[in-house]
């Protein structure tokens, strides 16, 4: 296995040095040695939304992977046949399963993914309310904690607790 | 008490997901196109172009699709392993030659021996991309309904083979 991730990985850098030293420029998105710069800008949007599985965390638009470039010439020839965004997308996810849409869609597996944050924010202003209330409670019942009320009673019999000792500044005299 | 209890807790919750999630492999997508119709292709054949392999042919019949490249570095090491499979899986494992030149991946088969039924080039890749390849070598078992019910990522290891697709070629009832 170890083997086999080293390769990948090999090919991903070797692969990457190779376009970069064809293509100084560009440092974000393979080459495209297409004319049609409004069809190549469709195909970069659609790419931007696909993961590759090759080099994972990289779009297909940024990937020089050999299935990235395989997987961009798919979805230029599905644009040229009058495909939709939704059908390319559809394609990818029958084939690569949605772990290759940067944007999950809603369903039954994704529901906590896209409900978790919401239901941490409910579970933590609820924390909140609950501990507001306990306060305004405990300070209108006017009752001290028992560290509190021996504080007080210190101060109140005169033993001041450990005293701010400003210290003294020395006055020089002027000359 | 209580207020050191709670983020203990937490803690070792975090820890479970941690040691359940750190150790799964990533590179290991499940294929959504386990329990799903194999995709139909038809290719010309490794050994004479002028021939074609459909899937077509292997209708009613449990397969095995091996997805190789002469390129591929783990593929040479997995294929005493796909040997080993053709020979006691009992069913027909067919090639799926992945973007390969089809000189060097005749020289291949001669130099290593030949386990494939037969051996389908897929010079495009297309085929590939319908089946969902994307880390060469890649091995698939395909039921007698035409219904992929296994896929292996990476080079089959002996583990694989003993536990996972020889039970799965008997069950099949190859």
């Amino acid at each position: 296995m170890h083997k086999y991730l080293l390769a990948c990985l090999m090919t991903c850098a070797a692969s990457l040095a190779a376009a970069q030293a064809v293509t100084p420029a560009a440092p974000h998105q393979a080459p495209t040695t297409f004319a049609d710069p409004v069809l190549e800008a469709r195909v970069l949007a659609i790419a931007e939304e696909l993961r590759c599985l090759v080099c994972q965390n990289e779009t297909i638009a940024a990937s020089h992977a050999d299935l990235a470039i395989d997987l961009r010439k798919q979805i230029r020839t599905k644009l040229v046949e009058g495909q939709s965004q939704g059908q390319i997308l559809d394609f990818m996810a029958d084939r690569y399963g949605d772990f290759v849409l940067y944007r999950p869609r809603l369903k039954a597996t994704t529901l906590m993914l896209w409900a978790g944050p919401f239901a941490l924010l409910l579970v933590a202003f609820f924390a909140l309310g609950l501990n507001i209330r306990r306060r305004r409670q405990s300070i209108a019942s006017g009752q001290l904690s028992p560290d509190d009320a021996e504080r007080a009673q210190r101060l109140l019999d005169g033993a001041a607790p450990a005293k701010t000792v400003l210290p003294a500044h020395k006055t020089t005299p002027s000359p | 008490m209580k207020r050191y209890l709670l983020p203990l807790v937490i803690f070792l919750v975090l820890v479970g997901f941690f040691a359940v999630g750190l150790n799964l492999n990533p590179r290991e997508v499940p294929s959504p196109l386990i329990g799903k119709p194999a995709p139909v292709f038809s290719l010309p054949r490794l050994d004479d172009a002028s021939k074609k392999f459909s899937a077509q042919d292997m209708k009613g019949k449990v397969w095995v699709v091996n997805v190789w490249a002469s390129w591929c570095a783990p593929c040479r090491q997995e294929h005493v392993l796909v040997t080993e499979m053709a020979k006691r899986g009992g069913v027909p494992v067919v090639g799926l030659n992945y973007k390969d030149q089809p000189a060097n991946a005749r020289a291949w088969l001669t130099e290593l021996g030949n386990p494939y039924a037969a051996t389908a080039s897929d010079l495009e890749g297309l085929v590939g991309i319908d089946f969902g390849v994307y880390g060469v070598p890649e091995t698939f078992v395909i039921d007698q309904a035409g219904v992929i019910r296994f896929k292996h990522i990476g080079p089959l290891t002996a583990e694989a083979l003993q536990a996972q697709i020889l039970p799965m070629l008997r069950k099949l009832g190859a």
